[in-house]
């Protein structure tokens, strides 16, 4: 069971939160100005690496907010969590 | 030639200390510079296809490549449970194309790989999955794939360890059978196809890490890999990496709708015959056979995370085990012997990809998810075909890569919310 | 045979027990393994595949080959337990296991005279034939008769089982000298300490000695640190995440209980196990590890021989035959693998004979050892069997050297790394805050190389090196043979490693035996991987008290226990249970749902719609964001109103359904689906949160505060009017919501409708809701369930989530367009609705479908063109008898169904060929709404 940092409620066991998929995926400013393609892309493609992955959490039995997090994937060791926005 | 296995060799065997036996593959330390199809893994998946190709499609030199040992992957890491009864009937044909090469596959490969059809019962717990499991029934006969719908005490009859009373916290209102489903030996899988596409000439090379794909600078077509072992050239290349797929299609430079989970299973000790069946139970998360050793072989589900750790979480085995106290109180004093965890890919609609890419020359299979034991042998097959002919097999085209832009996918999940 | 004096145990309590039916008697402070020894039993166990009779290999957990059945009584029968591992108490009854008609005489044991014919993997290779279900009819059934070790418990288990979280600074897993050590230099230091270890009694390899063990006193007294003996630590997990099985067999039936500890640090003194040595019949009852035999006599006070020959790749096993010859054992010989035995000479000069250079060419015996074939090594290591004379005993001893226990370690991601000097893998990096202390991060010494002793034995017949699964120094080399040469496919072609003590006895035996046959060094064949649980551990103890009502949480509506208290008929509908219907004494399900459905449509009905998903929105942007997510038109919503609003995925699909209530300019009330509450709330905070920050909209969760009475029928206003305060009824129209008393109490009462006719939606706090409910009643409502519910709806064709939606469908495709605000630039899902495939004419659309033949179609019905089509063009979603229109009423998606009406289309059925179906409009009753708005 990962313990993981809420940025604002400190560490927690992982059954407190939800993961929310990979971070930093933008979602079309304006979603009917691009092609089918780059919304599929959108929608579905994810990097999936092996090592450092930025991914989202939400501490959804705990202060319900989603935060972003710096994990590697093959030793799962999340190395920083940080509020939308901010980098670490 | 393989040696041919059958009980006159054993005892031909038995009388001279063994000494006769021959490796069961060949396994060459080096690569040959060049092949005309290069195969991307030697699961249970890659090594099917590149039996098959060799078998039916002969396109000259074919060669596995695999990271590690053959079978090491989710071949020899799931709980080998086979059913064709998926809803949609793109996914009956191609799962009931597999269960159909499976029930001849031990005396095709001339290799015991035990597949043992003891009837797949999926229990059902809610009026949801009763309508759900008797849609499955209705679509499964229509395509000609049996299903049947079981009452309880039928469920019961048919798997003597199951509580059908009211007290269980989800009591087992039916359940769909599939008495053509079963179970079958794992390793025996990835063994007896790599024993007999070795034997048609294709070269299994183990330890043997791909760390980029060569490709064409002007048409972008593949020409070879470089691995661990060298440049290996090729005309094509199957990538049938499973878990690893993003991160071998990412250096041909696409980006796969797949994210890899932790999936863990577990076995009991040994004990008599006591599960004759195999029993899933999706709404509380359980999954049971017993194995011909005499162990439980029980299925957990995948961890929240994307990882590629092989290692899952104590609370998911918590969970699994919770749930099969709750349906089968009489195995609370079983005591866990192993738990193991595999790295599963998982597409969005939890359906497989095969097929072609955008780039020239290059195919690829997977996707399979949590389910992709029992279709080996159909993978393989329609696989290679797709690999020799340039163009999707029937049944595999409905899983082409690019449903993903058009939107015509197959929606597995959503319709039965189904796991295995 | 039990000796006069010594040992950790208590004369002065005699307990009676049975093994195989025959009583016997220990004492308090035995093991069934050492009360058994005392008795003089030898014989415990067959072995899985060749049935060869097997006793006592060790005195502790890695015990292969004492597996007994316990039987505590109905439901208390337990297969495969270790007899090392079970404290003796008075009755217990403990049997043999996989032997027929019993252990002396087992028939199955022929399996041995077949011996050539089963080497490793010989079932790869036969059983192909004849036919093709060859393997499943015939052959598989009688394997799996053979195969197993004990019986399942047959009936349920009516024990009980604890699970404990606990957070700690240090954690110490094993209690020797090291461990205990540890815990008292953490407790000092002013931790939190656990320090736990699998025996009954903590001290370790210091039980060997009398008298009280050195710092446990201390530790006791402290009241920082919990000890926990019985407690074996079997998964580590993440961040220090150690899972611990504690056995405590409380006469309340309280049987074990999970511990799951959070260390800061941990520390490792799992000590080292002794490696048994490969020889030809090594595993006749009275071959044991020399440290096992000494710990019999000092710890139990049991000799388990009178006349003992050790064998001796290390030096530790001389201080074993010194401690045994001290308890009154002959040594008749010490063979020793090395050329020089270091402790020879005070060998000698305890008079016993040592032959260095010397193995064992075969041991003699039936079901006990009564000799061995005492041989010089040839060069290469072997022993030659042309020189041996033999030596009488009744007792071999083998000292093959140690292994550090690094299992836990492994476990933690460790990487084990191999230490020529101590002949042994030592704990090498690792990113936890774990340290190694003791023999698990030194070993003990070398002794005889293990690579050695493999390769002097790599021919020997019989040398067993996984005794439980049978296998051989010869199955592994012929796996080698065979093409196996990563040492997992050796292992999964001969199974060694696989049996219950999951090698730890012989698995660096076996892959020294790997590494010898393919011509490698250890580290050059590298290690299996360990995997929890470091011993076998309970599915009980793991599920602990989740089991009946607390497997997972029951909802019920506040309505429930009126409910209850009138025979309602419940349904599971997530973890909600619903009353699917109220029948009346005498009165059948259909019935009741009949009855119940109406007198919605003649008067009213009332139906506890409390489990309905409930999120407040409020902020000045709230209708910004629920018009940037639904796909309604939201800022038209003039307060007071509400619409029937829909949510999609991202990809399209349809996710929720609700209604969206627009109490005032920045404050909304909004339901969503039974099932989908959750994941609604989920999605819209992900939007709200991530995709657009800016605005200021906040949602939340207020399910649980409102209880909901759904009021539906012609009478409901008639009924209700006399209960409201504040509020003129007549002047609420469809789809309005407005403030108000009902009942005295305070109320949002919305006017909607989910039947067809007029209704109202009453929310009061949860708490209120029963006096509601009652009020409702007694003004003469017929309370109705989930199953007249869905009927109603379905007249009316109303869709259900996932019901008549299976996540590909999309609104169009249900003919709910009309919902999707026009003009809107956007919204979750819009961009994907564009697709080419999803504006094809032949998408399965929303259709009614009328049987023919009067009968009740089958749900999950595939939809045909023609009675011999095999293609579905479609499905019945939902089929119900309709009590309202005196006929059955079925909704279906099928193929470009929309402008198919009028059509008839065959619906497959299971109990028999085919229905004929009408194509007709969804809406069955009402078609024009006029009773709605009434």
């Amino acid at each position: 069971m990962l313990l993981i940092t809420c940025p604002w409620c400190g560490p927690r066991p992982e059954i407190e939160f939800r993961h929310a998929g990979e971070a930093h995926i933008a979602r079309p400013a304006d979603p009917a100005a691009v092609s089918d393609a780059a919304w599929a892309a959108y929608l579905y493609e994810r990097s999936n690496p092996r090592g450092e992955h930025a991914e989202r959490w939400r501490h959804a039995h705990g202060c319900g907010r989603f935060f972003n997090a710096r994990r590697h994937t093959l030793t799962d060791r999340i190395s920083a969590t940080t509020k939308p926005g901010e980098t670490p | 030639m393989a040696q041919r296995f059958s009980f006159l060799t054993l005892a031909r065997e038995a009388l001279r200390g063994h000494a006769g036996w021959h490796p069961h593959w060949r396994s060459p330390e080096r690569p040959q510079p060049a092949y005309d199809v290069v195969i991307l893994g030697g699961g249970g998946h890659g090594l099917a296809t590149a039996y098959y190709l060799a078998k039916e499609h002969k396109p000259g030199r074919i060669a596995v490549l695999e990271k590690g040992w053959i079978g090491g992957g989710n071949t020899g890491r799931n709980t080998t449970i086979i059913r064709s009864n998926y809803l949609f009937p793109e996914s009956a044909a191609l799962y009931d194309h597999a269960v159909q090469l499976w029930e001849g596959l031990s005396a095709e490969l001339n290799y015991n790989v035990m597949f043992s059809p003891r009837g797949v019962l999926m229990l059902a717990h809610s009026e949801h999955d009763v309508q759900s499991f008797k849609r499955h029934v209705h679509a499964n006969r229509l395509a000609g794939v049996d299903n049947e719908w079981l009452t309880p005490a039928e469920c019961k009859e048919f798997c003597p360890p199951l509580d059908i009373g009211a007290h269980i916290r989800y009591p087992v209102l039916g359940g769909a059978l599939q008495r053509r489903g079963g179970i079958a030996r794992h390793d025996a899988v990835a063994w007896g196809y790599a024993r007999a596409a070795s034997a048609l000439g294709v070269d299994i090379i183990e330890n043997c890490e791909v760390t980029g794909i060569a490709r064409d600078p002007r048409s972008g077509a593949v020409t070879g890999v470089e691995t661990s072992k060298g440049h290996v050239g090729c005309g094509k290349l199957g990538v049938v990496a499973a878990g690893s797929t993003s991160l071998v299609m990412v250096m041909a430079g696409l980006r796969m709708p797949l994210e890899s989970f932790p999936l863990q299973a577990l076995v009991s000790e040994p004990v008599k015959p006591v599960f004759p069946c195999v029993a899933m139970s999706n709404t509380i998360h359980a999954y049971i056979s017993q194995s011909d050793k005499g162990e439980l072989v029980i299925g957990a589900g995948t961890d929240q995370y994307t990882s590629y750790s092989q290692a899952g979480n104590v609370q998911i085995l918590e969970h699994t085990l919770e749930a099969i106290c709750e349906i089968f109180p009489i195995f609370r004093r079983m005591r866990m012997l192993r738990a193991w965890g595999g790295i599963v890919d998982v597409t969005p609609d939890r359906s497989p990809i095969i097929g072609r890419t955008p780039v020239p020359g290059l195919y690829v299979n997977c996707g399979w998810g949590t389910g992709g034991f029992k279709a080996t042998p159909g993978s393989g097959h329609v696989f290679a075909a797709t690999i020799a002919r340039g163009e999707p097999h029937p049944i595999a085209a409905p899983f082409s890569l690019d449903r993903f832009v058009t939107g015509r996918v197959i929606d597995e999940a959503a319709a039965a919310a189904v796991m295995h | 045979m039990r000796l006069p004096s010594g040992g950790r145990i208590d004369r002065g309590k005699p307990l009676r027990f049975t093994f195989d039916g025959r009583a016997y008697s220990g004492v308090a402070g035995d093991t069934l393994a050492s009360a058994l020894l005392a008795n003089g039993v030898h014989l415990l166990g067959r072995s899985f595949k060749y049935h060869r009779p097997r006793g006592l290999l060790s005195a502790g957990a890695e015990e292969p080959n004492a597996l007994v059945e316990l039987d505590c009584g109905p439901g208390r029968r337990e297969p495969n337990t270790r007899a090392t591992m079970v404290p003796l108490v008075e009755g217990l009854t403990a049997r043999s296991q996989n032997r027929f008609p019993s252990l002396r005489l087992d028939l199955a044991a022929a399996a041995s005279l077949f011996g050539p014919l089963l080497p490793a993997g010989f079932y790869y290779k036969t059983f192909l034939g004849p036919g093709r279900e060859a393997w499943h009819r015939r052959w598989e059934p009688l394997i799996r008769r053979m195969a197993g070790l004990g019986r399942a418990p047959e009936a349920p288990d009516p024990d009980r089982y604890a699970h404990r979280y606990a957070h700690c600074e240090t954690l110490v897993i094993g209690a020797g000298r090291a461990g205990i050590a540890a815990a008292l230099a953490a407790a000092e230091a002013g931790d939190r300490v656990i320090l736990c270890d699998e025996q009954p009694e903590l001290g370790g390899r210091r039980l060997l000695s009398a008298g009280e063990v050195p710092g446990l006193a201390a530790l006791r007294a402290n009241p920082r640190v919990t000890l926990l003996p019985r407690t074996t630590a079997f998964h580590y997990g993440l961040q220090n995440f150690v899972s611990l099985a504690e056995i405590l067999d409380r006469p309340d039936g309280l049987r074990e209980r999970l511990w799951q500890v959070r260390a800061v640090r941990v520390v490792l003194a799992t000590g080292a196990l002794e490696r048994p040595l490969p020889f030809r019949d090594n595993d006749r009852p009275g071959v044991m590890l020399a440290d096992a035999a000494r710990a019999y006599a000092a710890r139990w006070a049991v000799l388990p021989g009178r006349q003992a020959v050790l064998l001796a790749a290390h030096d530790s096993g001389y201080e074993a035959a010194f401690a045994l010859q001290e308890a009154g054992a002959r040594i008749a010989a010490i063979l020793d693998l090395r050329a020089a035995p270091p402790l020879a000479d005070t060998a000698r000069a305890r008079g016993i004979e040592v032959r260095a250079a010397h193995g064992i060419a075969a041991t003699r015996g039936g079901v006990r050892v009564s000799g061995v074939l005492a041989a010089p090594l040839r060069p290469d290591g072997s022993p030659d069997a042309a020189r041996a004379t033999p030596i009488s005993c009744d007792l071999v001893l083998m000292a093959g050297g140690w292994t550090p226990n690094l299992a836990l370690f492994s476990q933690a991601r460790g990487k084990l790394r191999w230490d020529a000097a101590a002949d042994a893998f030592l704990p090498g990096e690792v990113a936890e805050a774990l340290t190694c202390t003791g023999a698990c991060a030194t070993g003990r010494g070398p002794g005889h190389p293990v690579a050695a002793i493999a390769a002097g034995a790599l021919t020997a017949r019989h040398a067993f090196v996984d005794p439980q699964n049978d296998v051989t120094t010869r199955d592994i080399a012929l796996a080698v043979q065979e093409g196996f040469r990563a040492i997992e496919h050796v292992k999964r072609y001969t199974t060694t490693g696989m049996a219950t003590d999951q090698g730890k006895v012989g698995g660096m035996l076996g892959l020294a035996t790997a590494a010898a046959a393919s011509g490698r060094t250890v580290p050059e064949t590298g290690h299996t991987t360990f995997r929890p649980p470091y011993t076998p551990v309970s599915f009980g103890t793991l599920a602990g008290r989740h089991r009946g009502p607390l497997f997972d949480p029951i909802r019920t509506p506040p309505s429930h226990e009126w409910a209850e208290a009138r025979g309602a008929v419940f349904e599971p509908v997530g973890q909600w249970q619903r009353a699917r219907a109220y029948p009346q004494a005498g009165e059948a399900l259909r019935e009741a749902v009949a009855r119940e459905c109406l007198a919605v449509r003649q008067q009213a009905g009332l139906l506890d719609a409390s489990t309905l998903g409930k999120i407040e929105i409020t902020g000045p942007d709230a209708a910004e964001l629920l018009e940037r997510c639904y796909v309604n038109a939201v800022h038209s919503l003039r307060p007071g109103r509400c619409r029937y609003a829909l949510l999609l995925r991202e990809d399209g699909f349809l996710f929720d359904d609700g209604v969206l209530a627009r109490l005032a300019e920045d404050r909304f009330h909004l339901t969503t689906t039974t099932g989908g509450a959750a994941h609604v709330l989920h999605l819209l905070e992900d939007y709200a949160q991530t995709e657009f920050p800016e605005l200021r909209a906040w949602l939340t969760s207020t399910t649980e505060h409102w209880g909901v009475a759904a009021l539906q029928g012609p009478a409901a206003r008639e009924m209700l009017a006399p209960l409201v305060r504040g509020c003129d009824l007549a002047a609420l129209p469809h789809m309005a919501v407005t403030e108000a008393e009902v009942a005295g109490i305070p109320a949002r009462l919305f006017r909607v409708s989910f039947t067809g006719e007029p209704g109202y939606e009453i929310n009061v706090p949860s708490d209120r809701l029963p006096a509601l409910w009652e009020a409702l009643i007694d003004a003469g409502a017929t309370p109705y369930g989930t199953d007249a519910m869905h009927v109603l709806r379905a007249e009316k064709g109303y869709v259900i989530v996932g019901q008549e939606t299976d996540g590909t469908v999309t609104p169009l495709d249900l003919g709910l367009g009309w919902a999707i605000g026009k003009g809107k630039r956007d919204f979750i899902g819009k961009r994907s609705l564009a697709r080419a495939e999803m504006q094809r004419p032949d998408r399965r659309q929303l259709v009614g479908l009328a049987p023919l033949d009067g009968r009740l179609p089958e749900e999950g019905a595939q939809l045909l063109a023609t009675s011999g089509a095999r293609v579905a063009e479609g499905h019945v979603t939902s089929a119900y008898a309709s009590a309202a229109l005196g006929k059955p009423i079925a909704l279906g998606l099928l193929a470009g169904g929309r402008a198919r009406h009028g059509e008839t289309v065959q619906a497959t059925r299971l109990d028999c060929p085919r229905q004929p179906l009408l194509v007709v409009p969804p809406v069955f009753w009402d078609p024009e709404g006029k009773r709605l708005h009434g």
